[in-house]
């Protein structure tokens, strides 16, 4: 009698598990865009280095609506020298411009932070605009996980 | 007769850590109860902690600027909130002596609103009734969670504590079973917490804002697809009861964030 | 709407990087969401937050339904004179709003 009880537990979650409709590597592979047409448009086709800025990511979210994002970027911030703007790229939200944030010479240091939503595991992208022209980048991947229950409330 | 024996020793063994109740024992001892908080992620506990970037914190100051809002505010009765809510929420859900019925703190802020403010009746969910719950739970925060479940309050406590044992849903489980019997475990992605309502109201990240104690049972109960009874509903207030209960000495963290 | 401005610290001297956090609550409608009846809910985000300090634009960044609901930021500017920051946003329904905080700023 209690093993059929603990049998229906078992049975009873694995029914009430929502599982992923992306199990499998190949198909995750499928939603995720390449960044680089979005990259080149955005520098006019000048290539952008890895290097100088530092993008913060938690690897692994709850569920992707509320992770918090740090980006800073090597520079004195000076009025000859500075960050002009960092740009936020997603390679599987909808919109794959997260966000640009516009800074200068009275900003002091370059460095943002916020929160952002993230439509499933990928890798984000933050790319620093200089003032000299050139143009910096770094990636970071995230897991984001799904909800163990699903909630209709 | 190896198999009966067998069968037996597994019955008994799950007969221990069984899922009936009686009287007043608690399946989490006063000494193992810990936080929801204690469940969550690193970032979970850091949106927490801060409190100025806390989004529950936004519900928190809309509530102090309805507080005092309006020529029969709740002020004009009660004052500086700091001072005369400290310690209230930490009692509910208790009985209202006047109408004898059990209200958690939000029906205690409608009843307040519609019979002494005569302002018009806060919706159930809504951002204003979050608002104000919000803040005035967030005035006793840190104090130990303690309710009474003393004279008419016996048969709600026993009404909740049959709803948490008793198995519903699609899913055939009891409230017990994820968080009397796995608490602490890993269900797909996420650690089963004990499932208290010290924190509430809360800011939940699925939500993407603030909610009640009852939202978020209405959340369980789709989860194990069972009926979500409407807002209101007088089980909830029972369970409730019993929640804070077994809860007792948490402290009050609203306003909390979970996942 | 509710916006909370936070600066660090709050009391800077001339010259200092001063830290300012906001947190403004709006639920930042993606646009992909659906109602009850299988009806799309319209997007509605913030799409441009600005910060003036005295009057001069000092930050400025352009949101999509990428940022998180009730939306949190965190930037920096220097310290110069006394006086206001004004931080301002709008949606994409064209709701505008702002939210000001005194600087003060010691020799």
């Amino acid at each position: 009698m209690k093993r059929l009880q603990r049998r229906g537990f078992l049975a009873g979650l694995a029914g009430m598990i929502a599982l992923p409709a992306t199990w499998s590597t190949g198909v995750v592979a499928q939603q995720l865009r390449s960044v680089e047409p979005l990259l080149l448009a955005l520098t006019n086709g000048v290539p952008v280095r890895k290097g100088r800025v530092t993008l913060d990511l938690p690897q692994l979210a709850d569920n992707g609506n509320a992770v918090l994002l740090k980006v800073s970027v090597e520079s004195p911030m000076s009025a000859t020298h500075h960050v002009k703007s960092i740009h936020l790229i997603s390679n599987r939200n909808p919109v794959a411009e997260m966000a640009n944030f516009y800074l200068g010479p009275r900003t002091g240091r370059a460095q943002i932070a916020t929160r952002v939503r993230l439509a499933g595991s990928q890798t984000v992208t933050a790319v620093a605009v200089l003032s000299d022209g050139s143009f910096w980048m770094d990636s970071a991947p995230i897991v984001v996980t799904l909800s163990s229950c699903l909630d209709e409330s | 007769m190896i198999r009966r024996i067998a069968v037996w020793f597994v019955a008994a063994t799950l007969a221990a850590s069984g899922i009936a109740a009686s009287g007043q024992e608690r399946r989490i001892a006063l000494e193992d109860l810990r936080s929801g908080i204690a469940f969550s992620s690193r970032e979970i506990r850091a949106m927490q902690e801060d409190d100025f970037a806390n989004p529950g914190m936004l519900w928190v100051e809309k509530g102090a600027k309805l507080w005092s809002a309006g020529a029969r505010s709740c002020a004009s009765c009660h004052r500086e909130a700091e001072k005369s809510m400290k310690g209230v929420a930490t009692r509910y859900p208790a009985i209202d002596h006047g109408s004898g019925r059990l209200f958690n703190l939000a029906d205690r802020i409608m009843h307040c609103r519609s019979e002494r403010q005569g302002a018009p009746a806060l919706r159930h969910e809504s951002d204003e009734l979050l608002s104000l719950t919000a803040f005035v739970s967030h005035q006793s925060r840190g104090m130990p969670v303690g309710v009474s479940i003393e004279g008419p309050a016996r048969p709600h406590f026993e009404a909740g504590r049959d709803f948490f044992y008793r198995r519903i849903g699609q899913v055939n489980i009891a409230c017990a079973h994820c968080h009397d019997a796995n608490w602490g475990k890993i269900l797909f992605a996420e650690t089963i917490s004990q499932g208290h309502p010290n924190a509430f109201p809360i800011y939940r990240t699925q939500w993407q804002a603030a909610g009640s104690m009852e939202r978020r049972l209405r959340a369980c109960l789709s989860g194990i697809r069972a009926e979500m009874l409407p807002y209101g509903a007088p089980e909830y207030r029972d369970l409730e009861l019993y929640l804070a209960w077994r809860a007792q000495g948490l402290p009050i963290e609203a306003p909390g964030v979970r996942r | 709407m509710t916006a909370r401005i936070q600066l660090i610290p709050p009391r800077p001297k001339r010259g200092e990087i001063i830290e300012i956090r906001v947190l403004i609550q709006h639920n930042m409608e993606t646009g992909y969401r659906t109602d009850a009846v299988g009806g799309v809910i319209p997007r509605n985000c913030i799409n441009v937050f600005s910060c003036r300090y005295n009057g001069a634009e000092v930050f400025r960044a352009e949101l999509s339904p990428g940022i998180s609901a009730n939306p949190f930021l965190q930037f920096y500017t220097v310290a110069e004179t006394s006086g206001e920051l004004e931080l301002s946003w709008m949606d994409d329904q064209g709701r505008q709003d702002s939210e000001r905080a005194r600087i003060v700023v010691s020799e």
